[in-house]
């Protein structure tokens, strides 16, 4: 029989107080698009569930110099942001594809990043924009680069005892173009059998200053391919070293692709081959046309 | 088994019930109200057969726990129709457009129309068919359904 409390603090110190009270009982939830499906198909609950609901100044996007997203932003928020969309366009490719309407509305950011599925939609494009994910807990706040937040499969280093109240994009990240592709079978509900998010940044003389590459759905955690980023660095942005830098992301050096039950890893590893030059074509047009 | 206290507005009334702090807001629609609309097809927040409209935002009632509803208004079919009890723009255009064959998902169907319609008056198709993606027909193939809420749109007959 399920049974469970079910908590609603006002403010963060209360979730502390909370989370203090009740350790190793308690799981926090945001939108519960996760947490509450789990508990429905797994059957069993944690003796104590903390919402984070409430916490309606841990919702908000600004930009001050670099871009600020509170924890507990909706997708659907990211979905409607002009300023997401224009300057920060993976993270808008990737909020507007989770789920659908109605999850939208009420799954978070910071959710879907701490869920830390290998498929999360919004971790591609993240890493691409070299966020840092913003913790607090008992001892105080750290910061932690997204690239160093994934610890395995549905596993971060937040503490349990830990909130994400929010995501740091460097201001330089601006000058960036960017896209995502969540590659499915079907346009809304499903999770990507390959995601690929790329940004770059180009020189007057059409070269690479620099780009970023990352993929989910390729490993047990999304992860960039350094690899190609390095040999995209300084070269001219041209069809041909596009298509090299996607036979390198999709090489084992870069990733690890697994057949599974959706999709079978040669189907990835092509994918990967396609999708990294496209999203880069469409990151430089984005930049250029801004 | 733990209960919890909820006061919201329910289709413009305000209510107060207890129920066990595990249901979640389709449980309470169907048990405490008998508002048979929202129906269960999923459980788990995919078919959109559950939808209702909170705070003006198109949810899956399903994974909605019921404690998060305090203090907010909900929206379901049932609560569309006129203040003389007829039909809503919505409603007669999915009966004249062969919207509606096993009828299992157009509760869901026409809230989530709705909430697209009260931001987005005049929608494309595409917007349209983005509006309506959390919400799965297997009978109708979706055409009518689309044709449906586009009359809906171009009939509007003021305030949705």
């Amino acid at each position: 029989m399920i049974d469970y409390e079910y908590k609603i603090p006002a403010d963060l110190h209360e979730v502390f107080t909370l989370l203090k009270e009740y350790g190793e009982k308690a799981t926090l939830v945001a939108g519960g698009t996760d947490v509450m499906v789990k508990i429905r198909n797994t059957r069993k609950a944690p003796e104590v569930l903390i919402s984070l609901r409430r916490l309606e100044d841990l919702r908000y996007i600004r930009k001050n110099g670099g871009y600020r997203i509170g924890g507990l932003t909706t997708h659907r928020m990211l979905e409607l942001s002009n300023l997401v969309r224009t300057e920060l366009s993976a993270l808008h490719d990737a909020a507007s594809q989770v789920g659908s309407v109605q999850v939208r509305n009420v799954a978070t950011l910071g959710g879907n990043i701490c869920n830390a599925a290998p498929s999360a939609d919004t971790a591609a494009p993240l890493l691409v924009l070299d966020a840092t994910v913003v913790l607090e807990g008992p001892g105080g706040r750290r910061r932690v680069p997204i690239a160093e937040f994934f610890k395995g499969t549905y596993r971060t280093v937040k503490e349990p005892d830990e909130v994400l109240i929010e995501f740091d994009i460097p201001e330089k990240m601006g000058a960036f173009g960017s896209a995502y592709w969540k590659h499915s079978r079907r346009k809304a509900m499903e999770l990507p059998l390959i995601g690929i998010a790329v940004s770059v940044k180009l020189s007057e003389a059409n070269e690479i200053e620099d780009s970023r590459i990352a993929l989910t759905v390729a490993a047990p955690t999304p992860i960039r391919a350094y690899l190609a980023e390095d040999f995209l660095r300084g070269k001219p942005f041209t069809d041909q070293v596009l298509k090299e830098a996607g036979e390198i992301a999709s090489s084992s050096e870069c990733c690890t692709l697994r057949t599974s039950l959706r999709c079978e890893a040669w189907y990835r590893e092509d994918m990967i081959k396609i999708f990294v030059p496209r999203m880069a074509k469409l990151a430089a047009e984005r930049i250029k046309s801004r | 088994m733990k209960k919890v206290s909820v006061s919201f507005t329910l289709n413009g009334e305000p209510v107060t019930i207890e129920v066990p702090t595990t249901w979640n807001l389709l449980k309470v629609l169907r048990e405490c109200f008998e508002l048979n609309g929202a129906k269960e097809g999923c459980g788990v927040g995919e078919c959109g057969c559950c939808t209702v409209i909170v705070d003006g935002d198109a949810v899956n009632s399903c994974i909605y726990p019921i404690p998060e509803i305090e203090g907010r208004s909900v929206l379901s079919v049932e609560g569309i129709s006129g203040t003389d009890g007829g039909l809503h723009p919505l409603q007669k255009a999915f009966l004249e457009n062969n919207a509606v064959q096993c009828g299992f998902c157009t509760s869901g169907m026409i809230m989530s129309a709705k909430a697209l319609l009260d931001k987005n008056p005049e929608p494309t198709e595409d917007e349209i068919r983005t509006g309506i993606s959390g919400n799965f027909c297997r009978c109708t193939g979706y055409v009518q359904i689309v044709e449906a809420i586009e009359m809906a749109a171009k009939n509007k007959e003021g305030n949705f």
